[in-house]
């Protein structure tokens, strides 16, 4: 037994802004797992590194970033006002395919959000302590996307100007909305999410913004920090209120973030239209939706950590764990893939049937196929820890998962609309030029918004990040505790 | 004027979560009442060492949550059933299960607001002004140090005595915080 246990000094002598002198008696070593935190840094150097983001001179790739950016974003606010001054005849939609693009961006987006949420609230829920390093950022993701999501429903109606006929408000005959549909369902679902999503975020971030507050070296900074702060003091009864809310917010948020996705996949399998009426959508659109809201969050924190130097708080560890979700989830999605296949044939049902081999051989065989491609074929490769520890292949592959979901959408919304039950009702569906733009103009509005985000807000919960280190524990050598701890 | 600014209380400084924690036990079993912890991130078991109850929050939330529920469903059962009502492919006026989803929906939204609003409530937040963010040695209760403070407010309260006590608990540095 002696000899299991191994004692390491775990802090280099002399090495800056490090716990240093103190020895731990470490597990036996199949026992040990990588910390949170990698390089045994210290308490303040947490906040160091995580406040130090949005802090000093605005540094040059943020610009190359954020022009580009807002010009995108432009061009989407352009395109708006140009279908809202001509009409939808701008976008491709048309008989027999009267839902495009809008409705597939929407989804798509709303998607990407589900990973923020299922970081915050289901990881808290389970106790996942690796969350801390990426929640706060995989939050802001979910609000932008929201954003953007939003966007679609509201100009694809046309008449914009009669959007407010969503929300339960009299119309001009005084008729009220009809509750028995689920587009109505879907109003109250996403914007439940928004909100609710706005609020956790907002909650975990008041902590951080009162270390921005003490932090802050002018008056302004000090005066907005000191105002979003809300005179938080890190008062131990604060905290333990603050604890309770959290959870129930984990808590509440847990149901909503597999009810929105569940609801948006209503709006399609209620239609009695082949390729959408089946009743797996809920839960297969739940696991694409945090599939490839992992890919994008994927996407972003890479190229993050090492620009911001993050290396040591979104560690190596904390991509490997997001892989292996987007694996599972990946893998549902295939499987979902195949029982649609399964039950199309057992269903005996030859509209079905037509509507999948349609699918795999006809004219939108392109699209079936790279949603096969990066949605079950992608995602597989994520078994292998060489792949997984390989930052460069990690991000190309977490976009081929975001490709891939689009195209999944794409193939829900139009193959199924484009042929109808008579061929006289049949078609192919193009997009305008319009459409391009103003879906491309959604990532401006989205990078604009992040980078917004990265500059003013610290991007990872310095608190929680600082609770899941040992130096936080009051039972462990590193926190204090006499005799090894226990 | 100046010669006469009441102090607000004591304040001991911290190095790590262990040594609070043992400070606070002995605070807690001096009979201490309006005294407190701040620690930059919240310390596990520091809630039993300061004597805390389990906090109230999810009565808020549960009365939130009830609200938006009862207000869902009477609100879809009152516009499509009662004030308007109109025959949708043969379907009934009001049914629990399609009334469902947005009943649901809202049960969350108000719920999150009363667990939120609950939370700020029951800490007396927003507040503009608190004498310790005042102290420039406070500000590194949201870095990497840990305070006990004691307000002079607290009926045990003694100049010498409260200032022995917090000495003999291995702070590092002990100052008297004015209003």
């Amino acid at each position: 037994m002696a000899d299991a246990v191994i004692s390491k000094p775990l802090a280099q002598p002399g090495a800056a802004n490090q716990v240093a002198g103190i020895v731990v008696k470490a597990p036996p070593r199949e026992l040990e797992r990588e910390p949170m935190v990698r390089n045994q840094r210290s308490i303040g150097w947490i906040s160091d590194a995580i406040a130090g983001v949005a802090e000093g001179k605005t540094p040059r790739w943020w610009w190359f970033a954020f022009i580009p950016s807002v010009i995108m974003m432009t061009a989407c606010f352009t395109m708006i006002l140009y279908l809202v001054s001509v009409g939808v005849g701008v976008w491709g939609p048309g008989h027999p395919v009267m839902w495009g693009w809008a409705i597939v961006n929407f989804v798509w987006w709303i998607g990407i959000g589900h990973a923020g949420t299922l970081i915050s609230a289901i990881l808290f829920l389970l106790r996942q302590k690796w969350r801390t390093s990426i929640n706060r950022a995989a939050e802001a993701m979910t609000i932008f996307a929201v954003m953007c999501a939003g966007i679609f429903p509201v100009i694809h109606i046309g008449r914009v100007w009669f959007g407010w006929w969503l929300f339960p408000i009299p119309n001009g005959n005084d008729i009220w909305p009809q509750f028995r549909s689920p587009l109505m369902w879907d109003v109250f679902a996403v914007s439940t999410y928004f909100t609710v999503s706005v609020l956790f975020w907002y909650m975990g971030l008041i902590p951080d913004l009162a270390v921005m507050r003490d932090r802050a070296k002018n008056k302004i900074r000090k005066f907005a920090y000191g105002l979003f702060s809300l005179g938080w003091t890190g008062s131990n009864r604060h905290w333990s209120n603050y604890e309770k809310a959290y959870l129930i917010l984990a808590g509440l948020s847990t149901p909503l973030v597999l009810s929105v996705h569940s609801i948006v996949s209503l709006d399609f399998s209620v239609a009695p239209l082949p390729g959408r009426n089946k009743t797996i959508f809920p839960p297969y659109f739940v696991a694409g939706a945090v599939f490839s809201g992992f890919g994008m969050v994927l996407s972003l924190l890479i190229p993050l950590r090492r620009v911001l130097r993050l290396e040591d708080i979104i560690t190596l560890r904390h991509v490997e764990l997001m892989c292996k979700v987007t694996l599972a989830t990946g893998s549902i999605v295939g499987y979902a893939y195949g029982i649609e296949f399964f039950i199309a044939w057992y269903s005996g049902n030859p509209y079905e049937r037509y509507a999948f081999i349609n699918r795999a051989t006809g004219h939108y065989a392109w699209a079936y196929w790279t949603m096969i491609t990066c949605n079950v074929i992608v995602p597989q490769l994520f078994w292998f820890k060489k792949i997984r520890t390989n930052m460069l292949v990690v991000f190309i592959l977490s976009i081929l998962v975001n490709i891939g979901m689009w195209f999944e959408r794409f193939v829900i919304v139009v193959i199924s609309l484009h042929r109808d039950f008579m061929p006289s009702n049949w078609g192919y569906f193009r997009p305008t030029w319009v459409d391009i733009l103003t879906f491309l103009g959604t990532f401006g509005l989205f990078f604009t918004f992040f980078l917004l985000f990265l500059r003013f807000v610290p991007l990872i919960a310095i608190s929680e990040v600082k609770g899941v280190t040992p130096q936080a524990d009051p039972h462990h050598p590193l926190g204090g505790a006499k005799k090894g701890g226990h | 004027m100046a010669d006469t600014v009441n102090p607000y209380g004591i304040i001991a400084e911290f190095d790590n979560p262990a040594d609070t924690m043992h400070a606070a036990e002995k605070v807690r079993d001096a009979g201490f009442r309006k005294w407190d912890v701040f620690t930059p991130f919240p310390v596990h078991g520091m809630d039993k060492a300061m004597g805390l109850k389990n906090s109230k929050v999810g009565w808020f939330s549960f009365l939130g949550g009830v609200t938006g529920y009862t207000c869902g469903m009477l609100m879809i059962w009152w516009m499509n059933a009662v004030d308007y009502p109109i025959v949708v492919g043969g379907k009934p006026m009001f049914s629990p299960f399609s009334a469902f989803p947005p009943s649901y929906e809202l049960t969350i939204l108000l719920g999150s607001f009363g667990s939120l609003f609950g939370m700020l409530f029951l800490n007396r937040l927003p507040r503009l002004y608190h004498p310790l963010l005042k102290n420039r040695r406070f500000a590194l209760a949201t870095h990497d140090r840990f305070f006990i403070v004691i307000e002079t407010a607290d009926p045990k309260y003694s100049e010498t005595e409260t200032r022995k006590l917090l000495e003999s608990l291995g702070t590092r540095h002990i100052e008297v915080v004015e209003e």
